[in-house]
């Protein structure tokens, strides 16, 4: 009988994990992909959408036409992990056993979780991107504040990609001279490398972009049109953008498999849960203090791919994730620079470039029919 | 004082980890926690060694100790408020 591994989540962590594990054991492995949209979604294209430099429709694909043919795809919400029995319970569709569980659960957004949000703009959602683009259409100057209302969130360049393409679309719209774009940054610098915070600081001075640090996103007043931070300061606004409080998983929580904010407890080098061997966690979902981003999912999908085909085939496991990471930053004007390091290797930022700004655009240009299948690494 | 004599709520190893960082791992370990948790943040990152107790100060809670291991350090922070 072929083992059983169900994969919960079809984003780029599970997707490659599935087609990667079907792709090793062929017939001694049957692989079931669940997923509650079916639909995958390319996340770092909501920049791009909220900005107007690209419509949604390139977001989205099926997940089924992503998945090897071999591979099931469940629709269905998991609502219960019984990591004793090893089953997964599905809304719909019963109960599923497992030999191996792989988490690529992702995290959601609490929103709620901000007094005052109701009054706020971002770009972490499709729906979110969208209203933000028509709030900016629409702005006809003023105070636009970017701020950052949780830790962790996906994607950490994000706020400084945000504010240094905001102001050139400000620039391009004939409305950045009378406003500001100011950056409320949760560090003492703009950004958490500081090799990279470096590199953006001077643009950041040369166009005028407000810098405001040790700023936590606590609440919104509305009505005063003011945010307050954590650490006790407040700003007035006239547009806020907020990068949303995230939490791990329903599922997760609901199973008693995370922490209190639902990131589930993995070893940083096997990806395997600190409580359970059977159960490996891959990208957002884990608790691991590294980025939440589609590229730290992409490469740590393969360790657990093999991880599992070596427990399989009852060898012993070799591959060890590293703590690989590279994220592309945008710093308008069409150039970019890239952050590359591991758990070994701090990352060396080179210069913004249009060599980094095209290999961005090619990347996400090639997403659908690279990452998923594994034939980037 | 050790590290050792305190009772933490939780420790997170952020070594090599330079994005988000250990400083915003402890930040997010503080906006979870309850007032009194104490939290352990593990850096090999030499920038800690100011950006840790700097946001520790503005943001009114307590730096414990700091902990000098070999190629790394431990920073022990009580949320206080």
């Amino acid at each position: 009988m072929p083992a059983r591994v169900i994969v919960l989540g079809g984003g780029v962590g599970g997707t490659l994990a599935a087609n990667l594990i079907s792709k090793e054991l062929g017939a001694e492995a049957k692989v079931t992909v669940v997923d509650a949209t079916g639909m995958h979604l390319y996340q770092p294209g909501f920049l791009y959408v909220a900005l107007d430099q690209a419509n949604a429709l390139w977001l989205t694909r099926d997940e089924r036409t992503l998945l090897r043919k071999q591979v099931d795809l469940i629709v269905d919400q998991a609502t219960m992990i019984d990591a004793v029995a090893q089953t997964v319970t599905l809304a719909r569709s019963g109960t599923l056993s497992y030999d191996y569980l792989v988490l690529a659960t992702g995290s959601r957004l609490d929103r709620d979780a901000v007094p005052g949000y109701a009054d706020t703009h971002d770009f972490y959602s499709l729906d979110g991107a969208l209203r933000l683009r028509e709030a900016l259409r629409r702005f006809e100057g003023g105070r636009i504040l970017l701020g950052v209302a949780g830790i962790p969130y996906k994607c950490p360049p994000a706020p400084v990609e945000f504010v240094l393409m905001a102001e050139e679309y400000l620039r391009k719209r004939g409305v950045r001279e009378n406003s500001s774009v100011t950056l409320l940054s949760p560090l003492n610098r703009a950004f958490t490398i500081e090799s990279a915070s470096k590199l953006v600081q001077p643009i950041f001075d040369r166009r005028g972009i407000g810098l405001t640090t040790f700023f936590n996103v606590e609440s919104v007043d509305a009505k005063a049109r003011t945010v307050t931070s954590l650490e006790g300061e407040t700003a007035e606004y006239d547009l806020l953008i907020l990068v949303p409080p995230h939490k791990g998983a329903a599922v997760v929580m609901d199973s008693g498999l995370g922490d209190a904010g639902g990131w589930i407890p993995t070893d940083r080098n096997t990806l395997a849960h600190t409580a359970h061997e059977r159960i490996f966690a891959i990208g957002d979902a884990t608790d691991l203090p590294i980025s939440k981003s589609g590229s730290t999912a992409h490469f740590e999908a393969p360790i657990v791919a093999s991880r599992i085909a070596s427990f399989i085939r009852g060898t012993a496991p070799k591959a060890v994730y590293g703590g690989r990471v590279m994220c592309f930053l945008e710093t308008g004007g069409g150039r970019a620079t890239s952050l590359r390091f591991d758990y070994a290797h701090p990352p060396v930022p080179p210069q913004p470039s249009r060599l980094w700004h095209w290999a961005k655009w090619i990347f996400n240009r090639a997403y659908w029919v690279t990452v998923p299948q594994g034939r980037v690494g | 004082m050790t590290a050792t004599e305190f009772a933490l709520t939780k420790s997170i190893d952020a070594r090599g980890m330079a994005c988000p960082g250990p400083l915003l791992a402890l930040i997010g370990a503080i906006r979870q926690g309850q007032v009194g948790d104490t939290f352990e943040v593990i850096s090999s990152d030499a920038g800690s060694r100011s950006d840790i107790p700097a946001w520790t100060q503005k943001a009114k809670h307590e730096l414990v100790d700091i902990v000098e291991e070999t190629g790394y350090a431990r920073f022990i922070v009580r949320k206080a408020r």
